[in-house]
């Protein structure tokens, strides 16, 4: 067994508020030392510039798919990484990120010039209907027991 | 003569997506554009028939960096409208919610987006333990950033979109015996604040801009209440703030700009401090005397210092309340809905954020404006490159690309707030 291999992650946000990554750097606070030594941030854009994407152990993925160029993004994420895991509630069931969804016809109609300015997609998605999951951590913002549950189990897994 | 064309696509160490176009010919700057990249998601529109008592929940998730600040942004708007006055006791603990969220985001974005330019080193936890001086910048970082987050968590419940604040008040009460121990974690990192002033207050980066100042002040810096001021000559009451606020769209942004009277202004810890250092705290004034008569300054990146400064402010005021408040059990303030049309601006981090609310009389949302920080600061972030640029265009790569990016922190930017929404036509 090799002690020093590091658990490749990468973390990536998509439509949200990012509420979960604010808990992943508030978790820091207190496993800073320990993450330091166990992990390699390979992508991760809110701590660092370096982007080392390719063959990642874990990804951690936030946030509703709301565009084609998003959906090509997350597949590429997918095809890098040997597991994903959808984080908090707009990844996980779509929402609340994918409210337009629900707008009635006279609401889109609306917002639609935005929508066709920036090619946004009709349908805002949840992870789920892109690609393979493997793991999902609620919450809005992200369960943060669930996380480290999900991070401990992949650390023992990727040994 | 230099021409060349800069991209920068996803900018790292910033909360949320955006990128900048640069194009210089023959040595003159033909284009700049700061883009936020977010996808909206509508919260104007989807806040519509929603009921009074669930709407600040909602909001607070158009951004999970500031959410607190939209929480408690919303409920004054809700209040406003319903006419209710929130009790001493709701006030303080609002105050100290806030001070938590200040502290917090603060040290976030001083020490995990701005440090590692600081120091030559890209992510913070790159530093050297074994070197004195950087062990001890580790420690402090995640020290503060623990402090304010726990400040957050025992006054509302949870740092980000925490549950307990309400309209009316707070529907759990904090446990007073909670309090002694906070007061003794804000007393514990008050050093490492102070060197983080210095840290800040030694950094030569330097980028005057000729702008107008724009921040809610109060007479005791509390960020949630007082006028809207712009530099030292106009007054303005936070109802009236629509009429000197110029929505400016930018068809290749996401997010809409904004211009005030007209003018391009900063808002920010920066105008906080220059239009407002006298109101600081004592303890805080007396503690970095010499460092507060670097403001007022028009210097871009003394926004990092005043955010550092700010952090002290918030910690010595958070004791002061937490020192003097007596907890008793109270219930939420009675509402009985009516029709109105309501105000709520607080200072969050990053500047001021408005919110106007009309609301009828089952007291459901018809419609409403919601203007965050970045979309004010949006416009001034170009010209700052814009200006930068122009000075620096014989600079290699790599060295306008670094100092346009530490341009773009020292605004300390937030694209998830930024991108929440579409202009529409009020009423």
């Amino acid at each position: 067994m090799n002690m020093s291999k590091k658990l490749r992650i990468g973390w990536f946000s998509f439509s949200c508020c990012e509420d979960s990554t604010i808990i992943f750097t508030e978790l820091l606070n207190d496993h800073y030392q320990e993450w330091r030594k166990k992990l390699a941030f390979c992508s991760c854009g809110i701590i660092q510039k370096r982007n080392d994407f390719k063959d990642l152990d874990v990804s951690f993925v936030e946030g509703a798919i709301a565009s084609k160029e998003q959906e090509e993004k997350l597949k590429k994420i997918r095809s890098v990484s040997k597991k994903l895991v959808a984080v908090g509630a707009c990844a996980v069931v779509g929402l609340p990120s994918g409210q337009r969804n629900n707008f009635e016809a006279k609401t889109i109609e609306e917002i639609n010039p935005i929508l066709m300015r920036f090619n946004y997609s009709d349908k805002v998605k949840k992870i789920s209907e892109v690609v393979k999951v493997d793991d999902v951590i609620p919450g809005c913002p992200m369960d943060e027991k669930k996380f480290l549950e999900i991070l401990n189990k992949y650390l023992i897994e990727f040994q | 003569m230099h021409s060349f064309d800069l991209n920068i696509g996803e900018l790292s160490k910033i909360e949320g997506k955006a990128s900048l176009t640069i194009k210089v010919e023959n040595g003159e700057v033909k284009e700049c554009r700061f883009k936020i990249d977010e996808f909206k998601r509508f919260y104007t529109q989807a806040i519509r028939g929603k009921d009074i008592l669930a709407l600040p929940q909602l909001t607070s998730r158009i951004c999970g960096t500031c959410s607190n600040a939209h929480l408690l942004c919303a409920i004054k708007a809700v209040e406003d409208a319903q006419k209710i006055q929130p009790t001493p006791q709701t006030e303080a603990l609002r105050k100290l919610l806030n001070f938590g969220l200040i502290i917090r985001d603060h040290a976030l974005h001083l020490y995990i987006f701005v440090m590692p330019d600081l120091l030559g080193v890209d992510n913070i936890l790159e530093l050297d333990e074994n070197d004195p001086r950087e062990h001890q910048i580790l420690d402090d970082a995640f020290a503060i950033k623990a402090a304010g987050n726990n400040l957050s968590k025992v006054i509302g419940g949870r740092s980000v979109h925490a549950p307990f604040p309400m309209v009316g008040g707070f529907s759990k009460i904090p446990d007073e015996k909670s309090f002694t121990e906070l007061i003794k974690e804000l007393e514990n990192i008050r050093s490492a604040v102070l060197r983080l002033i210095k840290i800040f207050q030694d950094d030569g980066s330097i980028l005057e801009r000729n702008t107008d100042f724009v921040a809610l002040i109060d007479e005791e810096y509390s960020f949630l209440k007082g006028c809207i001021i712009k530099n030292d000559d106009v007054t303005i009451a936070c109802q009236n703030y629509g009429a000197y606020l110029d929505k400016i769209v930018l068809p290749y942004s996401h997010a809409i700009g904004y211009k005030f009277m007209g003018r391009i202004h900063m808002i920010g810890a920066l105008a906080r401090l220059n239009l407002a250092k006298e109101k600081l705290n004592r303890r805080t004034k007396e503690e970095i005397k010499e460092v507060l008569k670097r403001f007022p300054s028009k210097n871009i990146f003394y926004n990092n210092l005043a955010q550092a400064i700010e952090i002290l402010h918030a910690i010595d005021s958070s004791i002061e309340i937490l020192s003097q408040l007596s907890i008793k059990e109270e219930k939420l303030v009675p509402i009985v809905r009516k029709e109105g049309i309501g105000v709520g601006v607080i200072e969050a981090p990053r500047g001021t954020l408005y919110y106007k609310l009309a609301i009828n009389k089952e007291g459901k949302v018809i419609n409403g404006d919601i203007v965050v920080p970045t979309g004010q600061n949006q416009i001034g972030i170009e010209r700052s490159i814009y200006e930068y640029v122009k000075a620096n265009v014989d600079k290699k790569r790599e060295e306008l690309i670094n100092e346009i990016e530490k341009i773009i922190r020292a605004y300390d930017p937030c694209m998830s707030c930024a991108s929440h929404f579409l202009r529409v036509k009020w009423l």
